[in-house]
């Protein structure tokens, strides 16, 4: 049996999915739409049902583009995600408004339950609602309370679904001779909300009782304080900076693990294979591909965490709230908040929460200067040539330079992504109206439950949406790095093994001399032979451009590939070794390759570049043409290339 | 003697009049905005803009510019 759960946003719709499903959910896809839908399972007596669960909506008329899927689903019977029966989560404590979406579906004959969620907060205001005299305006309709944030009232539903049966009770419409699916214009629409709500007040002023009208005291005095012109925006800083400080420094340990746990598997499936080409593509480019994405879950996890919280809260809102004024200047809205906090762990779904913002422009703008915040990825870059190039000591001090430039490098990103969209927001021509109409829900208390789920479901998006770009490219750079034209490769090698230097190395170092001569005579090798007189002006050699090529199947692979063209051992997190090879390495006059001037070009190289071509992939599905994602690859590709040129010759 | 939204300073118990024509205002509606709404302005953002406001079981923010499409006595 296909169930679907519909209902107002915030009013613990998925505190209701989650308490039915548990573990069993998963993502899936709306056909046609952009929109992915949450599918979950859950079995009474051995009975199975689907649940489907909606996006939040105030009417069955779409307003924004997740909305539209509502709408598309209900309007048409034959639709593969059409449902037997429709779950209405309706906030206990703000029934007037709900109803209006709960009355047109109603209206749509679609069999209904009924559930009037949050009836601890309904009870503490005072709120009585009669439901028998409910009952009898909507006859076929089960009526279900609940509590779901603490799981009251779940068992009841799960009996009430196994038991409903749609009666042939004559069925009587809220509004008579109603023709809800043909009101397309606005006017129509309007006329229709208006009438509804003058029915629902009627019954209501028959069946519920209240004592206490507005809303809850205790988020105003918080919200006073939250929204403060000084201590909000204050607030919301110090917030952010804990963010920062929470996944650098917690995220590290298991990325360490992760990482060490990959090389020694890699290591480990080279030695059981067989010697030959096969084994070799497995332990060298699909388990690296591999452990390459899985060593960001932890970060990702962990900042998602973290916006769950926020937006369990509530507190999300009310950034949003502050933040709207500012952004739209620039041709963003406050909701862009949420996908640009987002991108900070990884584009990806960053750019799939924009979704929410109505108005096209907006949406497509915050979708373009997402990935300009530096993600993730960016950080084992950073951290590396850092180290490399930045002198360890405090400036003021107090402050640590080294930490200084990664926040500058940060700040960096967030001010072009700010300054791009203002500059978008001049070319780029909008069609229909912004607005913000957003409804901020009293503050509560996160339940863990919910957070953990919303975290899995975004780790899930990235490894697979991720995760399947990278592997591609991964094995595709392997390709292009094992193989050489001719015997190129197999004749710069043999000349390698005669020569003395050689000669007089252990077996182990031979080896990664061995493998360093090889990438070089490659096809990537080439390639970054190639496009060396390009990025000469940058400051770099074409060992560099080798690593800036495999950087397009994600941006950390630039420091393996550093590992491997200076034959030096992948470290770990520190990259001691690495570090002091390249310090070592020198030009053909002498000067050296990392330099102040060409380290900080490389590291501005990265804020801008747009290197992911799994992002690129999903901006494309997002905004369903290959026009933006390629505008989006050329203009940060431009930000890169002068502003490392501008930093090279200004450090120079 | 109707007022725009817009206008209504925090605390001010007021209540929904009809709304201007536009777009928004189908949206408007559903969200709670019709005629008789009693609402009550809560407060505003830093720079004014947005403001919130209580509808009764409910808070809503929005922007002046959706404020002044509501007119209130």
């Amino acid at each position: 049996m296909k169930i679907a759960l519909l209902g107002n946003p915030n009013t613990g719709k998925s505190s209701v999915f989650n308490s039915l499903t548990g573990l069993r959910q998963h993502v899936g896809n709306f056909p046609g739409v952009t929109v992915d839908k949450k599918i979950g399972e859950f079995s009474v007596n051995d009975t199975k049902y689907k649940l489907t669960d909606f996006p939040g909506t105030y009417s069955i008329y779409p307003r924004s583009k997740d909305e539209e899927v509502v709408y598309k689903v209900l309007s048409t019977p034959s639709n593969e995600n059409y449902p037997d029966l429709a779950i209405i989560v309706v906030d206990a404590s703000n029934i007037e408004r709900n109803l209006l979406l709960f009355t047109q579906i109603y209206d749509l004959k679609i069999p209904s339950i009924l559930v009037l969620n949050m009836s601890d907060i309904a009870s503490r205001k005072g709120i009585k609602v009669d439901l028998d005299a409910i009952k009898a305006t909507f006859p076929n309709v089960e009526i279900v309370e609940t509590n779901a944030r603490i799981g009251l009232g779940i068992q009841r539903l799960k009996e009430t679904i196994h038991a409903f049966k749609v009666q042939n009770n004559p069925f009587k419409p809220f509004i008579e001779g109603n023709k809800l699916l043909e009101i397309s214009d606005l006017e129509g629409q309007s006329c229709e909300a208006e009438k509804r709500f003058s029915l629902i007040k009627k019954l209501l002023e028959k069946v519920m009782v209240t004592s206490d009208l507005s809303t809850d005291s205790r988020s105003n005095k918080i919200d006073r304080f939250l929204v403060h012109p000084i201590f909000g925006y204050l607030f919301f800083t110090i917030i952010l900076f804990f963010l920062f400080q929470f996944i650098y420094v917690f995220a590290s340990f298991p990325m360490d693990w992760i990482d060490k746990g990959f090389g020694a598997f890699s290591f480990w499936v080279g030695n059981q294979l067989p010697n030959g080409l096969f084994s070799d593509l497995i332990s060298q480019g699909i388990v690296p591909g591999i452990g390459g994405v899985l060593v960001f879950v932890p970060q990702i996890a962990l900042l998602f965490f973290f916006l769950s919280i926020l937006e369990e809260s509530g507190y999300l809102s009310r950034v949003v709230f502050i933040l709207d004024r500012i952004m739209r200047p620039i041709g963003l809205n406050g909701k862009s908040v949420v996908p640009l906090l987002s991108s900070v762990a990884c584009a990806i779904p960053g750019v799939m929460a924009a979704r929410t913002i109505s108005n096209w422009k907006e949406r497509l703008i915050t979708i373009l200067v997402a990935p300009l915040m530096s993600c993730s990825a960016r950080i084992p870059v950073y951290t590396l040539l850092i180290a490399l190039v930045i002198p360890s000591k405090t400036i003021f001090g107090f402050i640590n330079l080294q930490g200084f430039v990664l926040f500058c490098l940060y700040f960096l990103g967030l001010i072009s992504a700010l300054v791009v969209a203002a500059v978008m927001h001049l070319i780029l021509k909008a069609k229909d109206s912004s607005f913000l109409l957003l409804e901020m829900p009293s503050y509560k208390l996160p339940r863990l439950r919910n957070i953990s789920l919303n975290v899995l479901e975004k780790v899930k998006i990235f490894i697979f949406e991720a995760g399947k770009v990278i592997l591609a490219i991964s094995i595709l750079l392997w390709v292009l790095a094992t193989f050489g034209p001719g015997d190129r490769m197999d004749v710069s090698v043999e000349k390698l093994k005669k020569e003395q230097v050689f000669l007089s190395l252990e077996k182990e170092d031979q080896q990664q001399l061995i493998a360093s001569e090889k990438l070089a005579n490659s096809y990537i090798g080439i390639l970054g032979k190639t496009i060396e007189p390009v990025i000469a002006p940058l400051g770099y050699d074409w060992k560099i451009g080798i690593s800036l090529i495999t950087s397009f199947a994600a941006r950390e692979v630039f420091v393996g590939s550093l590992a491997t063209i200076y034959s030096v051992h992948d470290d770990g997190e520190e990259q001691t070794s690495l570090i002091n090879r390249m310090r070592k390495e020198r030009r053909d006059d002498g000067s050296l390759v990392y330099s102040l001037a060409s380290g900080v070009s490389l590291m501005i190289f990265y804020v801008y570049a747009m290197q992911c071509m799994a992002t690129l992939a999903v901006v494309k599905r997002e905004t369903k043409s290959w026009k933006w994602p390629i505008i989006q690859m050329v203009f940060m590709g431009v930000l890169a290339y002068v502003g490392a040129l501008i930093a090279y010759n200004i450090l120079l | 003697m109707s007022q725009k939204l817009s206008i209504i300073n925090p605390g001010k118990i007021v209540t929904v009049e009809g709304l201007e024509d536009s777009s928004l205002k189908p949206k408007l509606m559903e969200m709670g905005l019709i005629a008789g709404k009693q609402l009550k302005v809560l407060f505003r953002a830093p720079f004014g803009d947005p403001i919130a406001i209580d509808l009764g079981g409910f808070v809503l923010s929005l922007r002046l510019d959706e404020a002044k499409l509501i007119r209130v006595v």
